[in-house]
């Protein structure tokens, strides 16, 4: 008789899961952790632009968000593209506002970081986009970021 | 007189589901995504007295790059494909033959290259008309960042292989090759050419 052979035909012991419950609230915690809950309800259509050479946007607390883009309720706002701030439209008037108040949310040694992500809808016109930026240099708020998503190089050209 | 009973064990068996249920709301609501694009630096806003004088730039070390509202490219008075953008900005920013209508070889010294002809007032003027759409902008954006990033490229991977975008932020090699080729893209207020 070879010395592994099974000592009896007993049944397979059933696996225990008295530790299911830790590892999955581990998973929990860290989901909870990690997790940012949206905080702005989105009333224009973007569909960003596509482009190669991005970079990531490191810090989220560094970030202000201007959206550009035309009216989701097309029926009630329109379909001339609109700025979007915060949760409601704005006129570009607002913008230096917008940023003084972004500004005093953060720490002194983080306003120099600051960097404000333009997401604008790749058909808007330039011309609204171009008064967004003019403010900004108003407002000194020099960094920005262009929001795009990696594409192809079809996809890039998809204008042209 | 009561017993003093022995305290019950709580059933702990749907733990697990509770715990389930609150991580699976977590995985719903969580958002992922990172925002990404390209980044920017606008120039100051400038001082009224500063206005009037502009500063002269010789017209070699400029390169222009109009776009127009129905999304074509004039680069150096001369239409362009957008494929051919990239290439021929890369000629204009290093130039490499030392030729006369491209921006003067300054010799200049820089850390870890010594001294090196580099072309130091070069500026890449970009201008677009306010009926220009977004996508285009970018797209143009794109290819002269994409480039500048090909020159650092090389030039990173031809003296320390290793390439551009691997150096660390805190390297002084990547200040170095920056400053070899460093970003000028100059945008003017776009004008109302073609009419929106």
């Amino acid at each position: 008789m070879s010395k592994f052979a099974r000592k009896s035909k007993g049944k397979m012991p059933g696996i225990s899961t008295a530790s299911l419950p830790d590892i999955v609230f581990m998973l929990l915690f860290f989901f909870m952790v990690t997790t940012v809950l949206r905080e702005t309800n989105l009333k224009v259509n973007i569909s960003p632009p596509f482009a190669s050479e991005i970079k990531k946007l490191e810090k989220k607390s560094l970030v202000s968000y201007i959206n550009i883009g035309k009216p989701i309720q097309k029926k009630i706002y329109g379909t001339a593209p609109r700025i979007q701030l915060n949760d409601a439209f704005a006129s570009k008037e607002k913008i230096r506002e917008f940023i003084s108040s972004e500004r005093e949310k953060m720490t002194e040694a983080d306003r120099k970081k600051m960097t404000v992500s333009l997401k604008c809808d790749k058909d808007v016109e330039m011309g609204i986009v171009t008064d967004v930026k003019e403010e900004l240099k108003k407002a000194s708020a020099l960094k920005i970021n262009y929001s795009s998503r990696s594409g192809t190089q079809k996809q890039i050209f998809s204008n042209f | 007189m009561a017993r003093s009973r022995e305290l019950q064990q709580i059933n702990a068996g749907s733990m697990a589901d509770i715990a389930f249920q609150l991580l699976i709301f977590f995985l719903v609501a969580t958002t992922m995504d990172t925002d990404s694009g390209i980044f920017r630096k606008l120039p100051p806003m400038p001082e009224e007295e500063e206005q009037k004088e502009e500063k002269e730039i010789k017209d070699r070390n400029i390169f222009v790059v109009l776009v127009n509202k129905d999304n074509q490219l004039l680069v150096e008075n001369e239409l362009m494909d957008i494929r051919e953008l990239r290439e021929s900005a890369k000629e204009f920013i290093a130039n490499p033959a030392n030729k006369d209508d491209l921006p003067e070889l300054i010799p200049e010294e820089i850390n870890h290259f010594g001294t090196i002809p580099i072309t130091k007032f070069h500026v890449i003027s970009l201008q677009n008309d306010r009926g220009t759409s977004y996508g285009t902008y970018i797209a143009v954006q794109n290819e002269l960042t994409a480039a500048y990033n090909e020159l650092r490229d090389e030039l990173s991977i031809a003296k320390f292989g290793i390439r551009y975008d691997d150096l660390k932020e805190s390297d002084d090699r990547k200040d170095a090759v920056e400053k070899v080729y460093p970003l000028k893209i100059s945008e003017a207020v776009p004008k109302n050419i073609g009419g929106s």
